[in-house]
């Protein structure tokens, strides 16, 4: 064996191994003293959808609080990071943001939330770069059938938690019954994804309200941010519809409100998707806010508690007033939850340094959040599982307007707190 | 009587859109301005409408004595400020700084008065109406058009009528000789975009009264008052109003058909009129 004399390369490759050492040793968790495990947060901070993420600064700093001794894995304590980015309400820029923490930032889960404008991109992202996705604010046919899922089948690593269209008909349905008035039904669609899913003849409204003995009038789609909805009206006139449904934006719903009493057209129930969801827009209406109903996912007398710090809907809700002044919204419930749901698989997931084991965690998740049970085992269709969900009415109480939940069937355990008036 | 309503309901809408479409008539006719920051100008005085109207308490129609001198100031400083800097032999410059100006101002809005949809509250106006001839015409859209008649009337006359319009017309025709006669040519289009930009204030607030609104719904609106203003022809205040009528009455007789049609039947009237007449109907006699 003859004895090499150090050359030039040998020299290079020694040296260099040396100075790269403590920057893979750094990054390399297994050396630190405590881990961190980053979560990936995309919402839609800014641009139209700005109302669902309104809530997001109070929600995460309550559950940075909780985080903030670390989470137990394995015996372990782990750091918790959360990085939070903007969708600007675009599904582009959600996907490209997602991109970014997944293979920028590499964290390790990453979540979203409202509307399939942010949540499909992202778990698409995630899909495709294998990391582990929850999500949640967006009802499940648009997030599986939109992602082009096929049932039997699903996602490897994408999961998703809220209710479905069967519920919001369930619920209105449930509602109107009670009501007492004609069962006719005029309907208002957009010609939007989620207009053209409440339409469609066999998976949305028309079937099951026709089997519960409604009758549907459906003139046909409009187009977003129309300014005139007369002719809507007058086939609702001559109709006689006493009910009028749909899935509208707060601008659409305005116009419509407006030119349905100019044109004398007074129904006796109003319930809409989406438009109602939150206070500030009944408050906008001003009097022609009472006695609107909309399905309601979320509420501070939903009888739930937080896993996490144990605060009671209520108190969550509340706390948001407090800090910002501002009326609770319905978001704020499962923005919180999601977070939840993120924090219980922390802690069960087998090997935190291995993707597949978190998604085996995320799939055996059975945890009780501020929303309700989370627990992928039951859900309709794979990688999803559904919340309760009930319907309200907005009714005015002094100078403001309270959520007021009607109609409770699909889920008694959310105490009623009202009785529908007709309009 | 339902096609004779559909009509009358589509004429009504044009006055609005006539509303959208006036001030860009006006700025485009007098310099040459493509203003694609106009629909967000339109959202914004319907939130300085509902600032004033919140602020002091008033009916949303007497905030017009605010907001429309509030407009007319931001116009001539926008104008003198940023745009005169932009106008020049290319047209895309001033193109682009506008588009600037439209994202700036959306997210700007967004930042002050957040994502909330507002609504401004006219009390009983909002949902009154009359019968006339077996037809219900609500009070709003009527006024409306008249406010819209009155706007354009008001706009001719200045134009036409007056020694501001006089130089309107001059620089508009030839700003180089315009300039040589003792105008200044900066501050003619200062005047013109407060001008334009006080009628977008009025056609602001009754956007406001009409429906909810929120920062992101400017570029929604932008695209009638375009159509409104080619249909009628570049720089003709009548044929604007007009072309807000023909969209409006398109959309509502589309929608008649199939409510799916509604936007598509005023896209195509735009586009037929487009092909047949590229100047429009009643285009300006040509300088």
């Amino acid at each position: 064996m003859t004895k090499q004399p150090l050359n030039r390369r040998s020299f290079l490759a020694g040296t260099s191994a040396l100075l790269a050492a403590p920057a893979i040793l750094h990054s390399s968790r297994a050396y630190a003293a405590t881990p961190t495990l980053k979560v990936g947060h995309v919402s839609p901070r800014t641009g139209p959808l700005a109302g669902f993420a309104e809530a997001d600064d109070y929600v995460l700093e309550a559950i940075q609080t909780a985080f903030s001794g670390g989470i137990e894995n394995n015996g372990k304590a782990w750091n918790i990071e959360i990085i939070s980015k903007d969708s600007q309400s675009n599904p582009n820029r959600a996907a490209e943001v997602a991109a970014d923490l997944i293979l920028g930032d590499e964290v390790d889960i990453i979540v979203a939330a409202s509307t399939p404008d942010t949540v499909n991109p992202v778990s698409d992202q995630a899909e495709i770069n294998e990391v582990p996705c929850i999500t949640t604010d967006c009802p499940w046919q648009p997030y599986f059938f939109g992602r082009n899922g096929v049932p039997g089948q699903g996602f490897a690593s994408t999961y998703h938690f809220f209710w479905g269209l069967e519920d919001v008909i369930g619920a209105f349905l449930d509602m109107w019954d009670k009501s007492g008035v004609a069962k006719k039904v005029g309907g208002l669609f957009p010609n939007d994804a989620d207009g053209n899913a409440w339409g469609h003849p066999e998976l949305g409204l028309p079937k099951p309200l026709a089997a519960a003995g409604y009758d549907l009038l459906d003139p046909g789609r409009y187009q977003p941010l129309t300014d005139d909805f007369s002719n809507y009206i007058n086939a609702f006139k001559d109709a006689g519809c006493e009910i009028v449904t749909g899935n509208m934006i707060p601008p659409d719903f305005g116009t419509f409100w407006s030119q349905a009493a100019q044109q004398g057209f007074n129904p006796k129930v109003v319930t809409i998707g989406k438009a109602l969801l939150f206070p500030s827009v009944i408050e906008s209406l001003g009097d022609r806010g009472n006695g609107l109903s909309s399905e309601v996912w979320w509420s501070p007398n939903h009888p739930f508690n937080s896993s996490l710090t144990g605060a009671s809907a209520a108190e969550l809700a509340n706390g948001y007033t407090a800090a910002s002044g501002r009326p609770w919204t319905q978001p704020i419930g499962f923005k919180h939850a999601l977070f939840e749901v993120v924090a219980d698989v922390i802690a069960r997931a087998e090997d935190l340094e291995d993707p597949e084991a978190i998604v085996s965690a995320i799939a055996a998740t059975n945890v009780e959040t501020i929303v309700g049970p989370v627990n992928w085992a039951n859900g309709p269709i794979n990688n999803v599982t559904k919340t309760p969900l009930v319907a309200g009415q907005w009714q005015k109480e002094g100078d403001a307007f309270d959520l007021k939940i009607v109609a409770n069937s699909s889920a008694p355990h959310i105490p009623l707190t009202g009785e529908l008036a007709l309009l | 009587m339902d096609w004779l309503n559909a009509i009358v309901q589509g004429t009504l809408l044009g006055g609005l859109y006539a509303l959208f479409a006036a001030g860009l008539s006006l700025i485009f006719g007098v310099m040459r301005l493509v203003n694609i920051a106009h629909g967000d100008l339109i959202v914004l005085a319907a939130y300085l409408g509902l600032t004033t109207t919140v602020a002091l308490g008033v009916h949303p129609l007497l905030a017009l004595i605010v907001v429309v001198p509030a407009m007319a100031a931001i116009g001539y400083a926008l104008q003198r400020g940023i745009l005169n800097q932009t106008l020049g032999d290319d047209l895309l410059p001033p193109l682009l700084v506008t588009f600037g100006i439209s994202v700036i101002l959306q997210n700007a809005l967004l930042e002050v008065y957040t994502a909330d949809p507002q609504k401004m509250n006219a009390g009983a106006l909002e949902t009154a109406s009359f019968d006339l001839g077996g037809l219900t015409l609500g009070w709003l859209p009527v006024l409306t058009m008249l406010v819209a008649i009155a706007v354009i009337a008001g706009l001719q006359w200045v134009f036409y009528r007056t020694p501001l319009g006089r130089a309107f017309r001059a620089t508009s025709d030839n700003q180089d000789i315009a300039q040589l006669m003792g105008l200044n040519k900066a501050h003619v289009f200062g005047l013109a975009m407060a001008l334009a930009l006080a009628v977008t204030a009025i056609a602001g607030l009754f956007l406001g009264i009409r429906t909810s609104f929120d920062p992101s719904i400017g570029g929604g609106r932008l695209i009638f008052g375009f159509e409104a203003v080619i249909i009628g022809g570049l720089g003709n205040l009548w044929g604007t109003l007009a072309g807000g009528v023909i969209l409006g009455v398109a959309q509502t007789i589309g929608a008649k058909i199939d409510p799916g049609w509604q936007l598509l039947a005023g896209h195509i009237v735009f586009l037929l009129i487009l092909a047949v007449r590229p100047n429009g109907l009643f285009p300006r006699v040509a300088a």
